[in-house]
This record gives C-alpha cells, structure tokens and sequence, in this order.
C-alpha cells in the first residue's frame, strides 16, 4: 500500500482551468474523499492520479516514485467507476479475473484469487452469470471485485455509491468502508455528497471552482471551515452567516453586531471591513438571556431534532434543537451563540479570518 | 379483457398487420417470379397468359453454367446414353454440353471482389471511425465533411477519370483494382456508421482496461470491437450490398479476369436466343450469399449487446 503526494497538480483543457495548482498529501492506508460539488475538479483531480488525464503542470508520488506521466498500466492503480465500467460482453468471472489475465499470471492462479475475491464480497453464487442482468449492489461488488483482485497500491473511486438508490447506498457506504479497514489499502473517493465524505472518510479536501478549499479531518472541516464555501457546503441545514461592517484586533473576544456584543473564540489576526460571522444551527441557543432577539418563522421536525428557523435583525437565522424543547411558530424568542464555535471570515476573500478555533487547520488551505 | 393505453387495440394490430402483409407481397413478387422462372423450361418462361403452375426443371441452372452446340439427330442418336440429368436436359433440346460456362468464374470474382472489399471498408473505416470519436484530432469536423463530400455526387460522374487512372497503374479488370475502388466508394459510409456507434460506447470501458494493464490497441481490440459489433454488422451489410450489386463501374472496368457477375448475367441473352431460365437461376443464385450473409448478422443486427451493462 502506498502514499500519495499531490503537488502543485495543474489540469488545462484549452482555456479551461479544471484544475488549479493543488498540493495535499493522502497517507499510506487513509479513507480519502475529494468532496466538492460537479465541475470542481475532484474527478479530473483523481483521473490524474490513475493515469487517466495527464497533468498539465505538477507532480503526483506514488510510493516515493514520480508517475504524473506514466501510462495507467504503470501506476498500479485500481479504479472503481460511477457508472461501474464493467465489460458488457463478459460473465463476473471473466470480469474480476481481467487485470489478472493482462498480468499474465497462471489459470489456475486466477481462479485461486478470483474465488478469495469473490468471497470477500460474498459474489460466489453469480460468478458465471452475465453482468447485464444483475442488480446495482452486484455490480458494485463486482466492480469492487475488479479492483481488488490484483492486490493494487491504491484504490481511485469515482463517485461508486452515485448510480445506486438512496436505501441501498447506506448500506453499501458501509460495506465499502468495512471493505477498505479489512484491505489497508490507500483509497481516494470522489463524491459531491458531503454527508457521505463525512460519514466514510479519514480525510477531506474540499475543492472548488479548480481550487482546494480546505484539506483535514471530517471534524476540523466541520468546525473549523478554512472558508465561506467550506462552512457553507458542509452540514444540513448550512452554517449561518450574519454579514457585519467591522473590524477585530489580535487578541479581541468580542465582536460587535450592530448594537450587540458577541463573544468569539480569541483573534490572531487584525481584519477590518465587511465580516461575515458564522455559527453552526447546533450553535445557536434559545434562552432568555440572549442577546438577539427574533421571531419564530417556521419549524421543522427531524425526529430526535427540530430546525427552528427565526427572522431576525441580523436577516434568518436557523438553530437546531432539542425535538422536545417546547417553541412554536410566532414565538418571540432570544438567542445566543456558544461562544468558542463561532467562525470569522473575510467576506471578499471569503477566507476565514485566523483564530484560537481554526490555528493551524486553516494553514493547510 | 384488459385495457392499456400504450399497447395498441387488436383492430389496430389487425390493421397495420396487414398493410406490413400486403407491402411484403408486392415487394416480394418480382423476387418470387424470378425464382419461379429459373426453375421453367424456356417454353414455359415466355409462354402467353404466364404460367403460375408448371412441370418445374432444372434446364434454366444447366443452361447457366453450361456451354451448348447444336448437333445432328444422326450424331445425337450415335452417341452413348447420357451420363447425368445435365446431359438427359440439353439433349433433349437436340444439343450437347461443350464444356462449363464462365458463370462459376464470374461469381467467385463476385465473392472476392464484394467480401474483400467489405472487410477493408470495415477494417478501415473502424480505426478511422475510433480515432475520430477517441482522440483530438485537428480539423477532426473537416475531416470528417471531407470524407463524406466523396459521396455528394454519384460515384459514376468519375467514371472516365478512373477509368483512365486505372487503365495507367494496370488496375483494369484486375480483382484488386476492384476491391481498392469498392473500398473507396464505401469507407465514407463505414467511418460515419461507426463513428456513430463508436461513440455510443462509454470510454469507461477503454478506461476500465488501461487501469486493468492493458494497452490502448489491446482495450480496442478486446473491449470496443466486441461492443461495437453491432453497428460493425450492419456497416458491412451495407458495404456488401453496395459492392455486391454494383454494376456500371463493373461494366465499365471489368471484361475478363476479374468481371464480377452482375454485367456477366446479361451477357448470357445474346447466347442462343432470351434464355430467361438461365438468367433468372443467375439472379436467384446471385441473390443468395447477401441474403445468407444478411441472416447470419441478423443476431447483431436485432440484439443490443451493450443492453443494461451501463446503467444511463
């Protein structure tokens, strides 16, 4: 199994910027999603990396070796696609047992492995029937079959879970993930989904519009966005902005909304101008000593929470409580933000502004 | 009884059953009476109202692939009994075979001429077809007009200068000149019918066998041709059919070794008197490889072969 280093990758079509210079590092054994909504790069990002696209400018390591240029035969590299890929005009033997024959490895020896494969995923019972009649998840396994059989340094998935119903995919998140424990191996999804990179992944890179927003853990993607886009994709419902005129000096605590003082986790750094605050819905409290005051517009039950949406000075702000916590709509309310939660960003540059919360994640964008 | 909005109603199916009936039979009486000729003795094939019933025969097939003389009763009479039911017919017309025809010979040209130049068309136009729908090609839209262009005027308006063209390389009457000319007729049509199937099939299953470890021309040959045989069938259909029945430039670049048996059949008129029997067993005899080489690819033909292998 194997690290990967991206750096400086590049991709150009023509005009067209897919890919801006992007630097992270996937290490050896990690669960590795590139989220981001579609035309962000995140498949031409991973295309790149199994050999698919050759990049424009950049390098990608493989275990220490250079392969940015490499044929996909060389790179030892397994790919799952969204659509599965699987040779229409084969049985799932012939199909799992494909990158075998191209090794040149022995008949007897394929079967051996093809059947330790198809076991894993529990696919004995349809070795020799035809692809074309079989349902999502078998395909899938099938597809995972295909990729795991050669024993590949890296597994490159594009959006597998995508062309399966909701119902099923749950369960097959799962499996994938239970999967990739049992392999060790170093895998890479890409999915637009940021439920599903939070669920499954070790690591995150956030992309968009070519660019790598944020890269980390699912935790400090969530709680401490690098950026307005990154707050704003992750989480459902999204972090809530109240845009401000005004300024913060290193070392302040407080932040001042119009005619409210909110406390914010410790400022590292001075900014002054358009700010945008933000706080997650789990955040935001209803209590009477609040200081913004706001009237309830509309709830929504979510079974053990309720989303309680608020019209407010400061324009809507949504916070999620407890299913049980008595509110109903029409209800004057007030309301405050816990306090070392909250996010500063710089509303031109959209960058977070750096604080006790974010120091040291936000370097990495 | 059940009712469904989408399925049509029986008076319906009845109705455009019929049409589909009635349109089969009037395509398929000049077929079926050319049939019906070869099988007719001379007499019977110009008899006056026509015959539908008739005492069938052989003579029409004999005939074609035969050469006669006319012979004296005396020497008819001193000869031994005949040897097979060829010799039983022609005597019966008061002559003996002199020896084969040249029918045999001008359908084996047919069958180099037509099937050659169908697999080069196909051969051809399928890497041509690839490369169009694969790759960046420059002035790839161009190309592609170019290509076509070649059959925006009937192929015949060229005639004289491949003639003359012909005639300096000593293409002439030779089976390559012919197949290399069929080919060039052809390939405008295989490269678009293929590019068109060819781009039907998702490049994740090229994809699929780069990552697997194999080479660009390996994921082509072992992963598109399978899945495009389809639209390979069918193109060589329409390449064999064309080449097959191609008449003018056969007449025109063609007389002997290499002549091709649509210009040969008519030939065989100015042979003893309108022997339509014998015409009619060459045109039911030539008919028959299109027609076994249309069955054989029906299969492709009807079955999506790529059918729930990608889900859309």
């Amino acid at each position: 199994m194997a690290e990967i280093i991206i750096k400086n990758l590049r991709k150009d079509f023509g005009d067209f910027t897919a890919v801006q210079e992007s630097s992270f590092t996937i290490e050896d054994g990690e669960f590795f999603m590139l989220l981001g909504p579609s035309g962000c790069g995140k498949t031409t990002t991973l295309r790149m990396i199994a050999g698919l696209e050759l990049p424009s400018s950049g390098e990608i390591f493989l275990d220490g070796e250079e392969i940015s240029q490499r044929p996909p035969s060389q790179r030892d590299i397994a790919f799952v696609f969204q659509m599965f890929a699987l040779y229409p005009h084969m049985n799932v033997r012939k199909n799992i047992s494909y990158p075998l024959i191209s090794q040149g490895m022995r008949r007897k020896d394929v079967k051996a492995k093809v059947a330790e494969v198809a076991n894993i995923l529990g696919i004995e019972d349809i070795l020799n029937k035809p692809v074309g009649g079989l349902s999502g998840g078998d395909r899938q396994r099938v597809a995972l079959g295909r990729a795991i059989v050669r024993d590949p340094k890296a597994f490159m998935m594009d959006e597998p879970l995508g062309a399966l119903d909701a119902e099923f995919r749950e369960h097959m998140s799962e499996e994938l993930r239970a999967l990739h424990d049992r392999m060790g191996a170093t895998t890479v999804y890409v999915t637009h989904d940021q439920l599903e990179a939070m669920q499954m992944g070790d690591k995150i890179v956030v992309m968009n519009n070519a660019v790598v927003e944020q890269f980390g853990t699912p935790r400090d993607i969530y709680d401490k966005p690098a950026s307005l886009f990154v707050a704003d994709f992750i989480g459902s419902p999204s972090m809530n902005f109240i845009s401000f005129n005004g300024s913060v000096a290193v070392g302040d605590t407080t932040v001042t909304l119009g005619n409210t003082c909110v406390t914010v986790p410790q400022q590292l750094s001075a900014h002054q101008g358009d700010l945008v605050l933000g706080v997650r819905p789990e955040h935001v409290q209803l209590r009477d000593e609040g200081g913004i005051r706001g009237k309830v517009g509309a709830l929504e039950y979510l079974g053990t929470t309720q989303i309680v949406v608020l019209d407010t000075d400061y324009g809507e702000i949504k916070a999620r409580v407890d299913a049980d916590h008595p509110v109903s709509v029409g209800d004057q309310v007030s309301l405050s933000f816990i306090a070392d939660t909250i996010s500063l960003f710089d509303k031109s540059s959209g960058a977070a502004i750096r604080s006790v919360l974010n120091d040291g994640v936000i370097a990495h964008g | 009884m059940s009712y469904s909005v989408t399925d049509p109603s029986k008076r319906q199916k009845f109705i455009a059953g019929t049409l589909v009936i009635l349109y089969a039979l009037i395509t398929m009486v000049p077929l079926v009476w050319i049939m019906m000729t070869s099988f007719k003795t001379p007499p019977d094939s110009i008899s006056y109202p026509p015959k539908v019933f008739y005492q069938p025969s052989l003579e029409g097939y004999v005939n074609l692939f035969t050469t006669r003389t006319r012979v004296s009763a005396e020497k008819l009479a001193s000869l031994p009994p005949p040897e097979n039911f060829a010799e039983e017919i022609v005597r019966s017309r008061n002559m003996v075979i002199a020896g084969p025809s040249k029918f045999g010979g001008r359908f084996l040209n047919s069958v180099i001429i037509g099937f050659g130049s169908t697999f080069l068309s196909i051969f051809l136009g399928t890497l041509a077809a690839y490369a169009f729908s694969r790759f960046k090609i420059p002035l790839a839209d161009d190309l592609l007009f170019f290509i076509l262009s070649t059959r925006m005027m009937p192929p015949i308006a060229v005639a004289i200068p491949i003639f003359l063209m012909y005639r300096q390389l000593g293409l002439s009457d030779t089976h390559v000149g012919m197949i290399l000319l069929y080919t060039a007729v052809n390939i405008s049509l295989a490269v678009w019918l293929l590019k068109g199937f060819i781009d039907e099939i998702p490049r994740e299953y090229e994809e699929a066998a780069l990552i697997d470890g194999y080479t660009r021309f390996q994921a082509f040959y072992k992963v598109v041709l399978p899945q495009a045989a389809t639209g390979i069938a069918s193109t060589a259909i329409f390449c064999l059919i064309f080449a097959w029945n191609e008449y003018a430039f056969a007449v025109l670049l063609t007389s002997g070794t290499a002549q091709t048996a649509p210009p040969f059949i008519p030939t065989i008129i100015g042979v003893g008197g309108l022997d339509w029997p014998a015409i009619a067993a060459g045109a039911t005899l030539f008919l028959l490889p299109v027609m076994i080489f249309t069955v054989l690819l029906r299969k492709h033909l009807l079955r999506g072969i790529t059918f729930g292998a990608v889900r859309k």
